[in-house]
């Protein structure tokens, strides 16, 4: 049996969480992934390094985010105490851009012109298309023409920022088909692009790195924890789409074993009615995709599944590799929260609170709905609020009937 | 002796280069593929690869992400393509099959199964995309154990010490991807290719396979040049793509391409 102590010293060498994570492309790439492994490596210990990473937080995203009490909403459930830990506050307006800044250091670094992103929502387009504005880098972003089409918003933030956006016509038209269009931008000119990946999964040393660069928001709630509540809390709960914004929040506090950990899946029209991008929640098979093992939606055929989800940002078939050790050590729990309860708590909280999350975040919202009435009130949950709301306007007011 | 050394060994011996047609396995149907096979071997094949289709085919350009988008509508599976050697085995017991494909279709199989399974329909060896020679530890000794050969890629961009590593994994041959990009991607250079094979014949023994940007007679004939083998994949595919609507017209014309090339390249 897996200690908790031990999940911290993955991934070992080769990228593996246990069975899952590794690095399963093409050989083009291989020597790509080895010279990140390489100058990742050397950034990750260079006190140099972590000044700048710190200081661009700081002073370019904003950090630290505030945790707040959602006083009033916890009075509503008649549970726990909510507190929110404000990723939508940064610069761009989610937790993608914690990782982007990180990642456009080790671009500088490498000396690559060019960057190129996937993007679902949007928002680590728009994040990936602002960091390249600021350092002049040459950006192209890959985006499922289903998305292009519902995140019109982002699409004409990342034009702005000066980003192509490339819509990705292909398979399922969503955020694994501009996934696979970045891999093959990326074999193709890979001399002078660094791809930049936008959550904890792909191939070594992506989950990593990625990993590293969002854990910032854990740390942080884990001290505000102390210094606001006097005392870790009781639950986490974030959403899971790829992982990097509950990763981001979970992994500061892996080895508390006190603190229980709630990943929020994408349910789409219910997890029983097989269309959904729940993986982990519906106890999808292992499967291999886009560099890594993980649990993944696949037929009996391996042919990998079409997704549904509301919310661009989760429709994904699979899930970041240390989220699938995760789950198979009982560390999180992995559930899935369904459209209709994610559209009543993005109502909720923007109507409750004055602050309008993304559809991705109020999937975290939805469960914490279930969550906190089954707790005391002396007990203590923290969500991260990954992202706002904004982009998603459109969206909700469709479906209210309303056109622009 | 597998199939794909005795092969090696009879053109060596004849002074000929290995021509090695790549197609999508049910594409534009999985009646088809049977009788494509046999007539690229009727044009000049030493060796088909065979390939599975998959939903993402992530290494490959859009040719044949169509051809891999044609055959699943067609319901093609891997246990399919088990079946497609089978039946070309019944008369055609010489010519090596290589199944070439992503990983995902075979680990939902399993390793056991799908090796157990790939030697009993009588094919020679397996070519996983994505699948380099690290994350191969389970799966090579399982395919091995059937004689079945793990054929390896290497790139430009492989190091010398990499490519040691994947010469000493592989088996049956060697496949050098000739550009930096996805099948179907512009021409090759043949010049720029030898420059990379000459320090692998240093390293191997094996067949070094030459494979992307090869589109007609000219390009196999001067990569023949320089190499044991050439692969073909979307100049085919492109002809099946042309006619999918009219299968009965695609055999002619994947005869014609193939035939030109083989004619070039023994010329
Ligand atoms: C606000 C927000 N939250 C969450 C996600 C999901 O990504 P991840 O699971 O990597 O945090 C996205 C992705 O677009 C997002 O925009």
């Amino acid at each position: 049996m897996t200690k908790f102590s031990d999940l911290t010293r993955l991934p070992d060498a080769r990228g593996h969480f246990g069975p899952y994570g590794g690095r399963f492309v093409s050989e083009t790439l291989s020597f790509a992934l080895d010279e990140l492994e390489k100058n990742y490596a050397a950034m990750r210990d260079d006190p140099d390094f972590q000044a700048e990473f710190d200081y661009d937080l700081a002073h370019f995203v904003g950090r630290p985010s505030p945790l707040y009490h959602a006083k009033r909403w916890s009075d509503s459930l008649g549970g726990a105490q909510i507190w929110l830990k404000r990723e939508d506050l940064n610069h761009t307006g989610a937790h993608k851009v914690n990782n982007t800044v990180g990642q456009a250091l080790l671009a500088k670094k490498s000396g690559k012109p060019r960057v190129i992103a996937e993007t679902g929502a949007g928002q680590h387009g728009v994040a990936t298309a602002t960091v390249a504005a600021r350092l002049g880098l040459q950006c192209e972003v890959y985006m499922g023409a289903a998305d292009v089409e519902r995140q019109k918003l982002n699409v004409y933030r990342m034009h702005l920022l000066g980003a192509k956006v490339i819509p990705v016509d292909s398979g399922t038209r969503t955020l694994k088909d501009a996934m696979n269009e970045a891999l093959r931008d990326w074999v193709t000119n890979v001399d002078d692009t660094f791809y930049i990946i936008g959550t904890v999964a792909g191939p070594h040393p992506y989950p990593l790195l990625v990993r590293d660069f969002n854990s910032v928001a854990g740390r942080e709630a884990r001290r505000q924890s102390l210094e606001q509540i006097g005392r870790l809390p009781d639950a986490l709960i974030a959403c899971v789409g790829g992982g990097s914004n509950a990763m981001g929040l979970f992994y500061p506090f892996v080895e508390d074993d006190e603190v229980a950990m709630y990943g929020v899946e994408a349910g789409g029209d219910g997890v029983e009615t097989g269309r959904h991008a729940a993986p982990l929640a519906s106890n999808a098979p292992r499967g291999v995709l886009h560099g890594n093992r993980t649990y993944l939606m696949s037929d009996a055929a391996g042919q990998v599944s079409d997704t549904h989800s509301i919310s661009a940002g989760l429709d994904y078939p699979g899930v970041g590799p240390e989220h699938a050790l995760w789950k198979d050590v009982g560390r999180v729990n992995y559930v899935a929260a369904n459209d209709q309860q994610v559209l009543e708590a993005f109502r909720e909280l923007t109507h409750m609170e004055g602050i309008m999350p993304a559809l991705e975040t109020a999937h975290a919202l939805a469960h914490a709905k279930v969550l906190a009435p089954t707790m005391r009130p002396d007990q203590h949950i923290v969500i991260n609020l990954s992202g706002r709301g904004d982009k998603d306007i459109m969206t909700v007011a469709k479906l209210d009937g309303i056109e622009f | 002796m597998n199939r794909i050394d005795q092969r090696f060994a009879e053109l060596k011996a004849q002074g000929r280069k290995a021509l090695i047609p790549y197609i999508t396995a049910g594409d534009p149907g999985p009646e088809h593929s049977v009788g494509f096979m046999h007539a690229l071997v009727e044009a000049g094949a030493d060796i088909i690869e065979l390939g599975v289709p998959f939903s993402d085919p992530m290494a490959d350009g859009p040719v044949i992400q169509k051809a891999c988008e044609r055959a699943l509508s067609k319901g093609t599976r891997l246990l399919d393509l088990f079946d497609m050697v089978r039946e070309f085995r019944r008369t055609d017991t010489t010519t090596p099959v290589v199944l070439m494909g992503y990983l995902n279709p075979v680990e939902r199989i399993g390793y056991d199964a799908f090796a157990d399974a790939a030697a009993e329909a009588g094919v020679d060896g397996v070519l996983t995309v994505d699948m380099p020679p690290e994350e191969a530890v389970e799966f090579g000794p399982i395919l091995k154990a059937r004689g079945l050969a793990s054929i390896f890629l290497v790139a430009p961009t492989t190091s010398n010490a990499r490519a040691a590593t994947i010469c000493a994994h592989g088996e049956g041959y060697l496949y050098y991807v000739s550009l930096k990009g996805v099948t179907g991607s512009a021409s090759l250079n043949a010049e720029d290719v030898a420059s990379h094979l000459a320090p692998l014949r240093e390293m191997t023994e094996l067949p070094l396979c030459v494979g992307f940007g090869i589109r007609d007679g000219a390009s196999a004939a001067a990569v023949a040049q320089v190499a044991d083998g050439v692969i073909v994949g979307s100049a085919l595919v492109n002809r099946i793509a042309d006619s999918a609507d009219d299968p009965a017209a695609i055999a002619p014309q994947l005869k014609a391409v193939l035939g030109e090339m083989r004619q070039a390249m023994d010329a």
